[in-house]
């Protein structure tokens, strides 16, 4: 195979058709817009957030929503909109490394074990054991014994989901791998990291890019849970699930604290989602089983 | 097919031999030293002495792995710190309320998923068809332990139906434990209902076209035959094989919904264990989980293939 038809494959989805495609994909462009939404309000946090979101204010305790302070305060008298909007940052950057991190150890694992026979069995009987336990429980285990931190979660999450993508990219590059270009390739003498990175992993990148939007959703819920049983980023660091644990111990005087990040949550798990499914149903039709 | 039960748990022992070694290890990863993360600030060297040998601490790597596998292999899972009894027994006394929730949840989940999931299929393309789709894509996306939250407010103190939390065994009132179970358990179910949701959908759609349906159609069966008896038959298969993932998914959420709930479940336990630095406790715990998973899958398999031959001769 030609260096020019590489390109064309590994430009699948860079090129002007493939957008196109994706932006006439209802779920895509639904998923594109909330999204971006809750990218642009995490960038922007500084700038659209009304107060200071860790200044306590006890003269304003679980104050009901009013014009000064539209979501309410919480019970530190903060502001619970301008949290929200601060842990939107804090919780979209957990996400977004813990997607980089899997990507890398995912593609790393699941390419040696697809790549190189020998190893198969082994690293997959490994990934098997990590993916017996429920990922959330392993995250909140390793995260409570390495002590709560914003990379402790961010490590947990990463050991938890890592076998997920090891197996999605492992598959594709078993199909990939029999393919006549390949062997085209080696008969022409590539290398192995020639052949491993130009031709195989170059055309497993679909299903990794829709397998790895899916783990974003999952890490932002995941974060969520392990800021709320007090093993993700300390207090008072704003991070959605920091907040719904604040709030609660005061669900019945002051539900807001608890609704609004919750709410959030579900703006950007869904449009996570549906971005996910877009990507899928444009990129790699083949994956249309609803497993995760 | 007692050859393919055999070969299954075969294969199972490397997994669950992972399994092990993984809880085993998670001790290594506490920062520093472990006798001292667990003890008082103050302790004695004399305290951080004892904890250190009740967890093995003192002894070559080679001999705390013979030592915890030669008790895994009596079924002896150490002593927690804190309760003051065998992880074993503590885990047993918690078993049946985890259990119980998972299975409630697993069944609403199962039947209002599966039920949706074909009801949406049948009306393909309609507005029913999109909004259950539209649910479905919303459970997926709403954190479960919020959810709780959120029925609490909702159920508890605003309209004053159902307990907060808290767990009334079965023995003492029937009512109560119902009543005691009915909100977690829906929460439980509903971000799973609606993967069940889609899933039967898109395996109904691709059966309903089939020729043998269209077949049951043409001599005249009535539509709740066609669908109900032939098509769906063949629609759940995919079902089951995902209901292993599901009960995977719920086995982790349950730990979470025991917390939100006050139930006192093995969730609970390990949750108070991870925040008090229990190792024994939360190793035993992900142990358990792990290896209910792995044995559930098993048993899917087998229905799976007492429903599929073809699966047998793989």
């Amino acid at each position: 195979m030609t260096s020019a038809g590489v390109a064309a494959r590994f430009g699948r989805w860079i090129d002007p058709a493939t957008i196109r495609r994706l932006f006439r994909n209802r779920s895509f462009v639904i998923g594109f817009s909330l999204f971006t939404t809750v990218v642009l309000i995490a960038l922007l946090a500084d700038l659209v957030a009304p107060h200071d979101p860790v200044q306590n204010n006890y003269r304003y305790r679980l104050g009901e929503p009013n014009d000064a302070h539209l979501l309410g305060t919480d019970n530190f008298g903060r502001d619970v909109l301008s949290r929200v909007l601060h842990g939107s940052r804090v919780s979209l950057a957990i996400g977004l490394l813990v997607v980089i991190m899997t990507g890398v150890f995912g593609t790393a694992i699941g390419a040696a074990s697809g790549y190189v026979r020998r190893l198969d069995n082994f690293i997959m009987r490994i990934m098997d054991g990590l993916m017996a336990f429920p990922p959330i429980v392993l995250a909140i285990a390793i995260g409570a014994t390495l002590g709560p931190s914003l990379f402790n979660a961010v490590i947990a999450l990463t050991i938890a989901f890592t076998p997920r993508t090891a197996r999605i990219v492992r598959a594709s590059i078993l199909v990939v791998r029999e393919s006549e270009y390949v062997e085209a390739a080696r008969a022409m003498g590539a290398g192995h990291l020639r052949i491993l990175f130009r031709h195989i992993l170059a055309n497993s990148l679909a299903p990794l890019m829709v397998q790895q939007t899916f783990i974003f959703a999952l890490s932002i819920l995941a974060e969520a849970v392990l800021s709320y049983i007090g093993v993700g980023p300390r207090p008072p660091t704003p991070t959605f699930g920091n907040i719904i644990a604040d709030g609660r111990n005061y669900i019945a005087e002051a539900p807001w604290i608890t609704i609004w990040p919750g709410l959030a949550i579900m703006m950007t798990v869904l449009g996570l989602n549906l971005l996910g499914d877009g990507l899928r149903d444009v990129l790699d039709p083949r994956l249309r089983t609803e497993g995760r | 097919m007692l050859r393919f039960l055999v070969h299954r748990l075969l294969s199972a022992v490397p997994v669950l031999f992972i399994v092990s070694l993984v809880s085993f290890a998670l001790i290594w990863l506490v920062p520093g030293d472990v006798a001292s993360s667990i003890a008082d600030p103050g302790a004695t060297i004399e305290e951080l002495a004892r904890i250190r040998a009740r967890l093995n601490l003192d002894k070559p790597l080679h001999l705390q792995m013979l030592h915890w596998y030669g008790n895994l292999l009596q079924g002896d899972l150490g002593q927690s710190f804190l309760l003051n009894r065998g992880v074993g027994q503590a885990i047993a006394e918690r078993l049946p309320v985890t259990l119980s929730l998972t299975g409630i949840a697993l069944v609403i989940a199962l039947t209002i998923g599966v039920l949706s999931g074909v009801i949406a299929a049948v009306r393909h393309g309609t507005w029913l068809d999109q909004s259950f789709m539209v649910l479905a894509l919303l459970g997926l996306s709403i954190p479960d332990f919020w959810l709780g939250l959120v029925g609490i407010y909702t159920f508890a103190v605003a309209l004053g139906w159902l307990p907060s939390g808290g767990f009334v065994p079965m023995d003492q009132s029937f009512a109560g434990w119902a009543r005691s179970m009915t909100l977690p358990a829906l929460t439980l179910a509903l971000t799973q209902m609606g993967l069940l949701a889609r899933i039967t959908r898109s395996s109904m759609l691709e059966v309903l076209r089939l020729d043998y349906v269209r077949t049951a159609r043409a001599k005249g069966l009535p539509d709740l035959q066609v669908v109900g008896k032939h098509a769906l038959t063949n629609a759940l298969i995919p079902v089951i094989t995902v209901i292993g993932v599901i009960v995977g998914v719920m086995l982790g959420g349950v730990v979470v919904i025991e917390q939100v709930f006050s139930l006192p479940g093995v969730g609970r336990l390990i949750i108070g264990a991870v925040l008090r630095r229990d190792y024994p406790v939360i190793q035993g715990g992900l142990l358990l989980l792990a290896s209910i998973y792995v044995f559930v899958n098993i048993a899917v398999d087998m229905l799976y293939a007492l429903i599929d031959p073809r699966v047998r001769y793989d």
